[in-house]
Order: structure tokens, then sequence, then C-alpha cells
């Protein structure tokens, strides 16, 4: 024995509802399938209802009266059959718990975490939210609208400053996450009656951000050699003419630096290298950033692969990025890829200065001014065009031997260049 | 305010637009003594008589035709098609004429003529009976396409169609026609054509759609807010042309749209809808934006089981929500 419901019939297009009229059985009645039950009325016809099974009549739900929607049930029917609507339902409770054990295991996913949608991108850069950060609610742990429009209400974000520091540290390391806070808590100077307030903005924002970042990341230590670059500047002092009457462009003493150190990079890949935090990448390409000022402005545009160009294409490279830089026409690519830089202090007068390394690079050479001093050699005083070299390294990557190995060598080359060792082309 | 169904409040609307304006008149298939298959009509030519209720031949090119030629001469037809599947033989008369006497006329013939047509599946009408057209009418401008989704905007914008001095089609869901009911004034209201209307708020997912299928996504937002889940529903009201800027405001309010359609999924009303979205909202989705809408079959099936597959139901509507909101 089974019961089974005997639901509101559909009479007719575009009918919704029947008005049961007449009951034609009672409760205990026997009937036989397709006997009719009711009398039903519709704004269409009236139609008598046809027992869809065999059986004995267990309730009538509907009263005579009632509006029933088409599918709704109007009564149960005892039905002598022995298969059971319940056995379905068992079937069906069982398949819920598997479901919900799938669901179970969807939330412990993560592989949506790192895909954002253009609206959460959007409120992450407006917001300075760092999305690392950030756990998500939607499927597969993804970060959702509403999950960012809880965190700005709250005003409780990860800003992308913060964390600048955090991710960059290992995170077993307990001090890195409280150095931003201490950061944030020294009290902002204020300015002065007839003091200048300069927005921080732009390059100008970057830089400062980078030199941060640069100076907290890496243990930079230093060392300087002291270099006689009295045949170079007597060669270059010789043919710098007839060169810039020849190319168009200037044969400057930088390039011959930029030179040497492309040359000595070859051999010393350990300063091409990148700190990673569980390993230190060698870059196979020497693409050497430089610096160059403008106003208020610095740029490092590279020279790319300049292992691979003479003198004078270095020269070249350095002429069309400085005009770039000064026209504002550099592009990003221009500025990307570098792995080590090159900067020439010297044309600022500058004898001696210590580099902030441009991360996330290893090192950074600081040219500076030549010099014309009284040097002894051979027991007598001679008069020497000198150049201090500079250097700044990553400890994390670098020590003093490798270095003190890399500046020798990069001072043989600059010494040993004259008119009958070196073409500048 | 007296409770009405759908199909009451058309016949409602038409009877006062009749009282209102003699040139209002009626033209179509069985829509004078029988008063429509449907009952739309019913009453109305015992009050107005044979003259502003005409029943015409089973010639769905003459219905429109005639009305055109009325409307232009200053009368204010309304043309009903027995069923919107029926309006094929009419579609030159419709686009080619109606649509286009304004401006082929530089302004000096228009056409106000509104033409009725029940559409929509789910009453086990099989492939004449069923079918969703509005999609073959949706790119022709100088046409306008309503099809409200409530006795109430039955009422009001059968009324502004009626008065708007261009062709309006009209399409009513059939299945809605008894199904719905609602409070509905007894006074003289109308609704403005173009013009969207929010019918849930809610700040989850964003649902819109047109038809019948706003009383589906109602039912499931309903059950769906007990779970947590909070659905805004806009409902479209006019199809063509469409209320961007009410559909922009609605996909940027969640920024998870949902669209739905009782047509053919490829080409339907909501394609272009997402496309308005796609070009306006796009730093605002959070989600892709889906669709619900029929298979890419012909018509809709005859056998219950696969009528039942092609149709919406609030089931279908819930599920796909639900799916959203989780996203």
């Amino acid at each position: 024995m089974a019961t089974e419901r005997i639901n509101m019939p559909q009479l007719g297009e575009s009918v919704t509802e029947g008005t049961i009229n007449t009951w034609l059985v009672s409760a205990g009645d026997k009937v036989n399938k397709y006997d009719p039950i009711a009398e039903v009325m519709t704004d269409k016809v009236n139609a008598e209802v046809p027992s869809s099974f065999t059986g004995v009549i267990n309730e009538l739900v509907a009263q005579e009266g009632d509006t029933i929607q088409v599918g709704d049930l109007i009564c149960y029917i005892d039905t002598e059959d022995g298969t059971s609507a319940n056995a379905s339902a068992g079937g069906d409770n069982s398949e819920q718990q598997q479901n919900d054990a799938e669901k179970e295991d969807d939330s412990k996913n993560t592989s949506m975490k790192k895909r954002y949608s253009p609206a959460v991108l959007k409120m992450a850069q407006e917001n300075d939210i760092d999305l690392q950060q950030v756990e998500g609610t939607g499927r597969g742990g993804r970060i959702t609208r509403k999950d960012m429009e809880q965190i700005i209400a709250s005003g409780s974000g990860p800003k992308e400053g913060e964390t600048k520091v955090g991710t960059s540290t290992p995170k077993t390391e307990e001090p890195a996450p409280s150095r931003a806070p201490v950061q944030e808590s020294s009290p902002k100077p204020a300015a002065a009656a007839g003091d200048i307030e300069i927005p921080v903005t732009g390059v100008r924002k970057a830089i400062a951000q980078n030199m941060v970042r640069s100076t907290q990341e890496i243990p930079h230590a230093w060392m300087t050699v002291e270099v006689d670059v009295t045949d170079l500047v007597a060669y270059r002092n010789q043919v710098k003419d007839t060169f810039k009457e020849k190319e168009g462009f200037s044969l400057t003493f930088f390039a011959f630096f930029v030179k040497a150190v492309a040359q000595a990079l070859k051999e010393f890949p350990q300063l091409n290298s990148t700190w990673a935090e569980d390993k230190i990448i060698q870059r196979k390409d020497i693409n050497l950033s430089i610096a160059v000022a403008k106003d208020q402005e610095l740029f490092v545009p590279v020279i790319k692969n300049a292992d691979e160009k003479s003198i004078k294409g270095i020269a070249k490279s350095i002429h069309e990025l400085a005009a770039k830089a000064r026209s504002g026409t550099l592009t990003a690519d221009d500025m990307q890829g570098g792995t080590f830089t090159v900067n020439n202090t010297g044309s600022f007068g500058s004898v001696q200065s210590m580099g902030v390394i441009n991360h996330p690079q290893a090192a950074i050479l600081q040219v500076e001014s030549i010099v014309k001093r009284p040097v002894i050699m051979n027991d007598m005083f001679a008069a020497r065009d000198m150049v201090n070299l500079c250097l700044s390294l990553d400890h994390r990557v670098l020590d003093g031997l490798i270095v003190g190995q890399f500046l020798a060598r990069v001072k043989e080359i600059l010494e040993t260049i004259n008119k009958d060792t070196t073409s500048v082309y | 305010m007296p409770v009405q169904s759908y199909i009451q409040a058309i016949t409602a609307g038409l009877r006062e637009e009749m009282l209102r304006d003699e040139n209002v008149f009626v033209l179509g298939e069985d829509v004078g003594k029988k008063g429509g298959v449907f009952g739309a009509t019913k009453g109305l030519y015992d009050e107005f008589g044979e003259y502003r209720m005409l029943d015409t031949p089973l010639a769905e090119s003459a219905i429109a035709g005639v009305g055109i030629g009325a409307a232009m001469y200053g009368k204010r037809p309304v043309a009903e098609m027995q069923f919107a599947d029926f309006i094929m033989p009419a579609v030159n008369q419709i686009i080619s004429e109606a649509a286009k006497i304004r401006y082929r006329s530089n302004n000096d013939w228009n056409v106000p003529m509104t033409i009725r047509a029940p559409y929509g599946g789910g009453v086990h009408g099989a492939l004449y009976h069923s079918q969703s057209v509005e999609a073959v009418f949706a790119n022709q401008p100088g046409l306008k396409i309503v099809m409200p989704s409530t006795p109430y905007d039955a009422k009001g914008l059968l009324k502004a169609s009626i008065r708007d001095n261009d062709p309006v089609l009209f399409f009513e869901h059939k299945r809605a026609y008894r199904l719905l009911k609602a409070e509905v004034p007894e006074d003289d209201y109308v609704l403005p054509i173009g013009k969207a209307d929010t019918k849930r708020e809610g700040s989850d997912v964003t649902v819109i759609t047109y038809g019948l299928a706003v009383h589906f996504t109602l039912q499931a937002a309903e059950k769906l807010e007990e779970e947590g889940i909070s659905t805004h529903v806009l409902d479209l009201r006019t199809v063509y042309p469409l209320d961007q800027k009410a559909i922009i405001k609605a996909a940027q309010k969640t920024g998870k749209v949902l669209l739905i359609t009782e047509d053919n999924k490829e080409g339907s009303i909501i394609g272009e809808v997402s496309a308005i979205i796609a070009e306006n909202c796009l730093f605002d989705l959070d989600a892709p934006v889906q669709r619900l809408a029929g298979p890419e079959v012909p018509a809709m099936p005859f056998s219950p089981t696969l009528e039942k597959y092609f149709m919406l139901n609030p089931d279908k509507v819930e599920t796909a929500i639900r799916d959203l909101a989780e996203f």
C-alpha cells in the first residue's frame, strides 16, 4: 500500500486554476483509475477530474468551493500498488547529502582566488587595497564585489603600500609586518607659514616608493676603487671631434665606462642577478639601466644587451635614451628589463657617493668625476686623470670577494683603453 | 481597487480608450461577436457595435493592411492577431509600411495603430500557439514593442500604445491572462512607453527580463530571500527600443547580471541587453553576464515533457540566480 497525491489537472489552454464545485467521492470510497472524483469549474470549462490511480480515497484536502492552482494537491489516495512514492524520496535524500559533501569540498577550493573581476580590480585600485590579502567568499575562493564593498565600508582593507614591505619578506620573519605600522605612526611634519608644499605625485611618488623599498629590503654594502684613466682620456679627446662630426652625437666618457662594465659583467654574472627569496636568479642578458635626470624627475632607461654593442653603439643608445627622457617620450619598454645600473654621478662633479640599488637588481655602479691629480708612479709624481668607481651591492646576493674581483676587472679594462688597444667602433 | 486578471485589465483598457476616443476601433479574427478566442474583447461588441468591433477574414496581412490605411486616414485601430505565431503573413505590412511611413513621407503621414497579439508557451499550444516573435521586429526603427508583465502595466501600457501616434506591437503572454491577478486602478492612467520598471530592489544579483518571466523571477526571488540572496529585478516592459539608462543602472547595481527570455537564446532581445551592458558597465561587472533562454529549437514542442524542458519556470530561474550569487 502506498499513498499517492492527486493534483489539480490542466484543464485547457491558459487555464491556471480551477474551483472544486462538487466532490463526487468521499474519504474511504474505493475508486478505479479514470473514475471521476470531482467536478471542477474554470473560467473556460466545467470538467470532471479523473482519478489517476485505482485505490481508496484517503483524505480530501481541498474543500468544495476552494480555488486550487493547477498542479496543487486536491486529495490523497491509498493505492494497492506496492511501489511507494517515499522510496524515491529516500533516494533523493542521499543524493542531497552527496551534494552537501561536494559543497563542503568546494569551500576549501581556492582555484578562483586570483581571478579578479573588472569590478573588484577597479575597487582595489581606487581604494588602494592589496587583493592578495583579501579573503574571497565567492566560488573557489573568488573575491566578489560584495567582499570589496564590505572591506571598503569597514575601512580595514590591507593597503597596497604596507604589503610591499610584507610580501618581500618571508612570512616566518616576525619583525616584517610590524615595520609598516611603526612607519605609519610617526607624525607627519607640518608646514610652517611661507613654506611651499609640493604634492607628491607621479614619478616623484614612484621614486620615493622604490627608494624606500630598496633601502628597507636590501642590505647595502659599499666598495670604491680608484682608476687611472689617463690613456682613456687622451684617446677620447683625440677622437671626439671627428666622431661628433661623423656620427652626429658626442662620444662621452660614460660610454667607455658602460662598455667596460658590460664586458666585466659577462665575466662576473654573479653581479648581474636578482634576489628572489628562496633563490638567486642570474640573468643571461646584460641590460644596463642608466640614470637620466630631468628637472624634478629621475628616469632609469635601459640599454638592452649592452655587451653586444660597441662603444659607439652604447654612446648612441645613451644619446637616444637621454633625448627621449628629456622630451618625455620614453616608453615602458625603454624602462624595462634592467639587470644592473651604471650611474653617471660624475656629471654633477661628485667624487664619491653611495648609490641606492635599483630594486630588484643586485648592484649599482657610480661613475664619479674624472679629476686630474698628482699620483705617485714609479716613485715619481705624475699628473694623472683619476676617477672613483663606487659600487653598492646587495649583501644577500654578493660578498666582498667577488665584488672586489669584479671592480678590479673593470679597473683593468679601463686602464688599458688607449688608441692602440681599443676601437670605438 | 478591484482585483483584475491580466486579460480583464486588457479588456478594461480597451474599453476605456474606446469610450474616450471614437476613432478607436478593434479589428481581428473573432474579436466581435465571439469576444476573442481568449475573451479579451468580451462584451465590447454589445457595447460598441459591429462598426467598431470588426470581425475580419482569416488574413493577417489584411488585418494589418486595413489597420494601416485606417490609421493613416486618422483612425486609431487596435488590430488583434489571434496568436502572435500568426503575425508572419503581416510582417511585410508592419515592417515595410507601418514602421516606415513617417520616415518615408517626411512626417506627412503616420500610423497610430496598435497590434495586439498573445504570445508565449507553457499552455500545451505547441508550434503554432506558443512562439515568442518579438525578436523578429526588434531592429525596425519606427516600431515600438511593448510586453507588459502585470495587469497594472498591461492596462496602463495598452492605453499609452493606443494613444501613441506611431505603430506599437503589444504582446500579451497568453499564460499570464488568467494566471496573474492584481489590483488595477479604475481611473484613467497611462504608463510611459520606453521605460523599464524596477519590480524588486536587491543587492546580490540583477535579473533583467520581461513578460511572464518577470513573474517567475519574482517568485524565485521570494524564495531566495529566505536563503539570504537578494535579487534586483528590472522589467523591461518595452523591449524595443530598450531603456538603456535603466539597464545600465540595474547592471551597475550588483555587477552580476542574469538576462531571461522565453525566446530562443541566439538573436533574442536579451542579446542586445547584454551588448548594452558590455558597452557601458565593464568596470562594474563582477561576473560574466548570463542568459537564461529557450534552447535553439524551431518551436515550442507539444510533448509535455519537452515543453517543460523548453519553457521557463521559477525553479530554472532560481537555480540560475543562485548560481550567479555564489560565483
